[in-house]
């Protein structure tokens, strides 16, 4: 009963700050230089006087401004997120069609940064002061200083032009019609360069955060007990170091989460990924702001989601966690 | 001070990262001297590989590499600098009313800084971007209200925990202001944790910023790293030292300034053990 209400809890919270970002994309687009239905049109809009009137009716812009804001947030409650001149679509159908490439990115980098991380930062922690727990420090400080579209487009230099192993850009390779399997195999193919170079970043986070964890558990006073006991040393590790020493890693991949939407942005349009990333660069590039702040809500809610999951996990994972904090 | 320096010189890898970042100051203080021409003017024919005429070679309209990299690096360091300075400055204040008032106010303004920790950062900066108009100013607006939050985080709960402290409890009896309160009393007692994770921010803010102009969100008029790659990245095949050396100057630059962060670390919070870090 007290998991449900804590779930209902953020839920409810997660619902108010969503509205508080439909709040904020209303006020970006009235503090935006020039007129809202000319921002919201598009440059590509700016000439046509019949969609800009039809905009001011749709969203009242002759009316008073909270009277505006109340017909803004009834729109996209309704899901009506706009209409991209641009692309001559409705900016939800374009969202909803590039969500499942992001998803399938932004979810693998996100498995495989948090398993070789934490793998990694296991490693540095059981030989910490020798050489490999060394480079595996140093490599942590590399990636995490690295751009993430150098790091992709060196690696396209390395694998696709150089080595011929992976392919550069895409989701599929253009013109041959495959199914099943086979077209798994593909999708994958694709999908290991632009999944590795967003993990890459995380990856060093979560490795160095596993390791100093590690260390910080590894000297209480249950392991020294659990070793006086004779378990053996694999055992505790796993067991009673790890265990421990995961949780707050687990908290900050959470809490991290909005960073990997973020870096989708730049990893989609360096592999030309179909997803929403690679379509708020399209949208930048074409000045399309209902379509780029169709992307902002929605990588929102992504984040809220994310966040809620990890509230949950924490709290099924964690028994000690305080459920009405 | 003295104690200072050696518990910094003690960090190896804090005293190379200061040795890389002071190199990188002076590319950007003095190297403008050794590449007087505008970075944006063809130097040269395109496509010239680097260690020939050109140290870095030229890229698809023939401009200088090393010279880009050169004028690059003014802006890297000016718009990360500055981007901090008025995260910072936001932060403390923020921090600081929250942390000594508390109560409501606290709630209030802890309630703002969920939020916008919440949003998305980067997609929020290009969307601020975007929306305000490429340039110096928005950018700079853009990082600093993206990285805020966390200073806040910080500065409140070092402002928590000193505000019960009896020095700041005898400046209330002596009847203080808060104003003096907070930045005379309170605030010099925050600095050290503040100085560290500013200086961890300025390098988050130049691989902001990088990412923003290689998306095409840099100021027209300056020459950038991020751009560079950015406008290059489709010849990457054909001229690959386009985009690898600015990519190297923004990775060595950032290296340098999360080692000196970490070496601030070390040499200020002294209590802190060293043990298996």
């Amino acid at each position: 009963m007290e998991r449900l209400e804590f779930i209902a809890q953020r839920l409810v919270k997660g619902v108010v700050v969503l509205l508080g970002i439909v709040v904020l994309n209303f006020l970006l687009i009235r503090l935006a230089p020039g007129d809202p239905a000319t921002v919201m049109a598009g440059e590509a809009g700016a000439g046509d006087e019949v969609f800009l009137q039809q905009l001011r009716a749709q969203f009242g812009l002759d009316q008073p401004l909270v009277d505006q804001l109340w017909a803004y947030v009834r729109n996209i409650v309704t899901l009506d997120f706009g209409f991209s001149y641009r692309q001559q679509r409705p900016v939800v159908d374009l969202l909803a069609e590039r969500l499942p490439p992001t998803l399938l990115l932004t979810g693998t980098a996100f498995l495989l940064s948090l398993v070789v991380g934490v793998a990694l930062g296991v490693a540095a922690a059981r030989v910490v002061g020798r050489w490999s727990d060394s480079l595996i420090t140093v490599l942590a400080l590399f990636f995490y200083a690295t751009p993430l579209f150098w790091v992709g487009l060196m690696g396209v230099l390395l694998f696709s032009v150089t080595l011929g192993w992976l392919p550069a850009f895409g989701m599929f390779t253009v013109g041959v019609p495959l199914a099943g399997w086979a077209l798994a195999l593909d999708v994958g193919e694709h999908l290991v360069l632009p999944a590795l170079t967003l993990a890459l970043f995380h990856m060093a986070v979560y490795a160095r955060m596993t390791r100093a964890s590690m260390l910080e558990v590894r000297d209480q006073d249950f392991v020294r007990t659990a070793r006086a006991k004779g378990i053996a040393e694999g055992e505790i590790l796993r067991r009673h170091v790890l265990r421990n020493a995961i949780l707050p890693v687990v908290t900050i991949a959470g809490v991290k989460a909005g960073y990997l939407i973020g870096g989708s942005i730049v990893v989609e349009t360096v592999f030309a990924w179909p997803g929403i990333g690679r379509l708020a660069y399209e949208a930048v590039l074409q000045r399309d702001y209902n379509v780029l702040l169709g992307v902002f809500l929605l990588s929102s809610a992504m984040v809220i989601a994310v966040n809620l999951a990890t509230d949950v996990v924490y709290s099924l994972v964690d028994p000690r966690i305080e459920l009405g904090a | 001070m003295d104690g200072f320096a050696r518990r910094f010189a003690r960090n190896k890898g804090a005293v190379v990262g200061l040795a890389v970042l002071l190199a990188v100051l002076a590319v950007a203080a003095f190297g403008p001297l050794v590449y007087p021409d505008s970075p944006w003017d063809m130097a040269g024919a395109p496509f010239r590989p680097p260690f020939g005429e050109h140290l870095l070679g030229t890229d698809t309209l023939g401009r200088d590499v090393a010279a880009g990299i050169v004028h690059g690096a003014r802006v890297s360091l000016l718009i990360g600098f500055v981007a901090t300075i008025v995260a910072v400055s936001v932060g403390v204040l923020v921090g600081a009313v929250a942390g000594y008032f508390g109560g409501r106010v606290d709630d209030a303004l802890m309630r703002l800084t969920e939020f916008f920790q919440t949003i998305p950062s980067f997609v929020f900066a290009v969307v601020l971007v975007a929306i305000f108009t490429p340039g110096i100013g928005s950018i700079v607006v853009a990082i600093a209200v993206v990285s805020w939050p966390a200073v806040a985080r910080l500065v409140r709960g070092e402002f928590l925990t000193l505000r019960t402290r009896e020095f700041v409890q005898a400046s209330v009896v002596l009847g203080r202001s808060s104003l003096h309160i907070i930045f005379v009393e309170i605030l010099p007692n925050a600095v050290s944790p503040i100085i560290v994770s500013g200086s961890l921010m300025v390098a988050t803010a130049i691989l902001v910023e990088s990412s923003l102009s290689f998306l095409g969100l840099g100021d027209p008029n300056m020459m950038s790293w991020g751009y560079m790659i950015g406008a290059s990245r489709s010849v990457v095949r054909v001229a690959w030292w386009t985009s690898f050396f600015p990519g190297l100057a923004i990775l060595l630059t950032v290296l340098a300034l999360n080692l000196v962060g970490e070496g601030l670390a070390d040499a200020l919070n002294p209590r802190l053990s060293r043990e298996g870090r």
